[in-house]
């Protein structure tokens, strides 16, 4: 069964030539191009969307990940193996790198979280490699300053966001035209929402991480949500562990990733829960709930 | 999809806050007006919408422009007290100017003119004025209270004498003119897509998007600029050979022949071709603070093809809220809406913007800054 809800998804196919036709215009805009790959469903959908743009050559763009270091493990040799197979160049650069420079001070204390301090790390990557374009898996319904993206986002030589200074972006034509040291930030999938994300991935049949589906895993909850239990993380006074069938909605830092509690161990099952909540994925995410303007200020250094 | 520009009137703060909703910079919330363009979601079953929500007050015109040139149907507020207003004509002059071509006028606050039908059919009427004179092809009307929700979802029990759909029964139904010039076969080239691979040693795809027309393999295409005659050999997607590829549709089209093709060439039909022409006239929206340098030179962007241009003439500026050309002050502002000619640097091929909204349109860039600063529509 394709269609789980029975909602009209013609609207799917309107997404993926809008996301191709965006991914073609950064092939054609822009020199050193790299692809912001977390291993994360949105990221995994981009490569998708990417390899159809180009087919049958292989995708013009290097594979970026910022990685934190607390990562979910399998997430790693996802990554790993989805380079391989479609045969991407991939780039790693790492949170702790920063960190052992001196470039970022790591967080302390009970929510610490090296979520910020990616901006860093990603910032300098974009240096180290010359990158003049990052191609992104964010989305407007995602967060409300992110409803205010352009496709095409420009970043100024310190790599900061402008939000009030935004290029006016008409039709599809695309201005990717920048002086240099300053570069893009594009959004290809920046129309879609949530429940396009996982239609597309089971319209298209597309593998993800087992971390999407049900699992056994320990977890806590805190401010009334459920965040994956590691080594690393502190718990405060009356937190507990306990273990249960969750699953993840996003995958980024387990410091800040939330958990649902899921029976759900398919595409059709999710899609069902994630019709019925109200909560939009990043609610859960215990980084955006910092203060009313989180979000914006972190694109504002440079977060993607 | 259905892409809904909201502007007009804002509800007062007293009602239903929407801005809450879309006004997400900061800036924005500390002073409670959008600024920018923000764009919200939401689905039913039948449909699924974009909301571009974007502000009203005429120094955002060029904000409403923006979020008018991807929309399909416009919803313009009117407060049933205050009737059409200089925003009213200036908000339904954007859409049209656009290509919006369907207009849905809410007359709200109906529970403020104790839901007078009369009230009503005197604003549809001076509306209908309105839409005859900017010729938009489709209006409709809707008498609401979002205050108190009266034919918003449901029907309202306190104006019986409007039989017609609610607002969200409509946008669900409301059937969209799509695919505006499905006559004119037209195929931008974005990039070429050469895997160097055994298997597909000698493929040579030109990636683009559809933007008129239907396109079949065997069918004959001329390249422009430079006039090469070729047959289409094969559309393909991702391992699929399409039999045929619509407006909309990213693909890959290969050629029979081998012809010198780069980004900014357009493939057609040989018995309709676009106009090839230097000297170009449209209506631009101005976007910058720096205003338009008569006799200037800008780069435009037209699909994927790029030209140098110079300013030839600003023959008049449009006053949007009384719909009068001016012809005497042509000093063309930030927000100004104005008729120009320009001569480009090379031959550039396109339509006029009410044949083809793709190959229509256009957007000026300053060569110093790279910043866009104007968005233009081809008479």
């Amino acid at each position: 069964m394709k269609n789980p809800l029975h909602i009209n998804d013609e609207h799917l196919k309107e997404l993926e030539n809008e996301a191709i036709f965006v991914m073609r215009e950064v092939a054609a805009q822009f020199e050193n191009k790299a692809l912001l790959f977390s291993g994360g469903k949105d990221s995994i959908v981009l490569v998708h969307l990417a390899r159809k743009a180009f087919w049958p050559a292989k995708i013009p763009f290097t594979l970026l990940h910022i990685d934190t270091g607390h990562n979910f493990g399998e997430t790693l040799i996802f990554r790993d193996d989805l380079a391989k197979e479609f045969g991407c160049n991939l780039i790693v650069a790492k949170v702790q790198d920063s960190i052992d420079k001196g470039r970022v001070i790591e967080e302390q204390g009970i929510n610490a979280s090296r979520n910020k301090a990616q901006s860093v790390t990603l910032l300098d990557a974009i240096e180290e490699f010359k990158l003049d374009v990052a191609i992104g898996g964010g989305r407007r319904d995602e967060e409300k300053a992110r409803a205010k993206e352009r496709f095409f986002s420009h970043r100024n030589e310190f790599g900061q966001w402008d939000p009030k200074n935004q290029r006016p972006e008409l039709w599809n034509i695309f201005n990717g035209r920048k002086h240099m040291g300053e570069h893009f930030r594009v959004f290809p999938i920046s129309n879609w929402t949530e429940l396009d994300v996982w239609q597309y991935i089971l319209n298209e049949n597309i593998k993800l991480p087992g971390l999407y589906y049900t699992h056994r895993r320990k977890i806590f909850s805190r401010n009334g949500t459920y965040l994956a239990w590691a080594p690393f993380m502190q718990l405060k006074p009356g937190e507990e562990v306990f273990e249960t069938d969750v699953r993840c909605r996003t995958i980024g830092d387990i410091t800040c990733t939330g958990v649902t509690l899921s029976k759900a161990d398919n595409l059709e099952d999710i899609i069902a829960e994630i019709a019925a909540t109200r909560v939009t994925e990043r609610g859960g995410r215990y980084d955006d709930k910092r203060s009313e303007a989180a979000m914006e200020d972190r694109k504002k250094e440079g977060y993607f | 999809m259905d892409h809904i520009v909201q502007s007009g009137k804002r509800l007062g703060r007293e009602e239903l806050d929407l801005s809450l909703l879309t006004d997400g910079l900061r800036a924005e919330r500390e002073q409670g007006i959008t600024i920018d363009v923000a764009y919200r979601y939401f689905a039913t079953p039948a449909r699924k919408f974009i909301i571009a929500d974007t502000p009203g007050h005429i120094q955002y015109t060029r904000n409403m422009v923006t979020g008018a040139s991807t929309a399909d149907l416009a919803v313009i507020l009117i407060d049933a007290r205050k009737g059409v207003l200089e925003q009213t004509i200036r908000h339904s002059y954007i859409a049209s100017l656009l290509d919006i071509r369907h207009i849905i006028f809410c007359i709200n606050k109906m529970d403020m003119t104790n839901w007078s039908q009369e009230g009503f059919d005197k604003i549809v009427s001076e509306l209908g004025k309105l839409v005859s004179k900017l010729g938009i092809p489709d209006a409709r009307y809707i008498p609401i209270s979002a205050k108190y929700g009266d034919n918003v979802v449901d029907n309202s029990v306190n104006m019986p004498w409007y039989s017609g759909k609610t607002f969200l029964r409509l946008i669900e139904t409301i059937e969209i003119e799509k695919n505006k010039d499905p006559e004119n076969n037209r195929f931008p080239v974005q990039t070429i897509i050469r895997p160097h691979t055994n298997e597909f040693h000698d493929y040579r795809g030109y990636a683009g998007r559809v933007a008129g027309g239907v396109f079949k393999p065997g069918e004959e295409v001329v390249v422009l600029p430079s006039m090469r005659k070729s047959k289409i050999k094969s559309i393909d997607m991702f391992g699929k050979t399409l039999s045929e590829s619509i407006s909309g549709d990213s693909v890959a089209i290969s050629l029979e022949d081998q012809i010198d093709i780069s980004r900014g060439d357009m493939l057609v039909a040989p018995d309709d071709l676009p106009v090839i022409s230097q000297d170009i006239n449209l209506m631009v929206c101005w976007f910058n603070e720096q205003p338009l340098r008569n006799g200037g030179k800008y780069l435009v962007r037209i699909n994927s093809n790029e030209a140098g241009c110079i300013i030839k003439k600003v023959n008049y500026r449009l006053n949007i809220n009384t719909l009068e050309k001016d012809t005497e002050n042509i000093s063309v502002q930030m927000n100004d809406i104005a008729d120009i000619t320009i001569k480009t640097s090379k031959p550039l091929f396109f339509d006029s913007y009410k044949k083809n909204n793709i190959t229509g349109s256009m957007i000026f860039i300053d060569e110093g800054t790279n910043e866009t600063v104007a968005a233009g529509m081809i008479i």
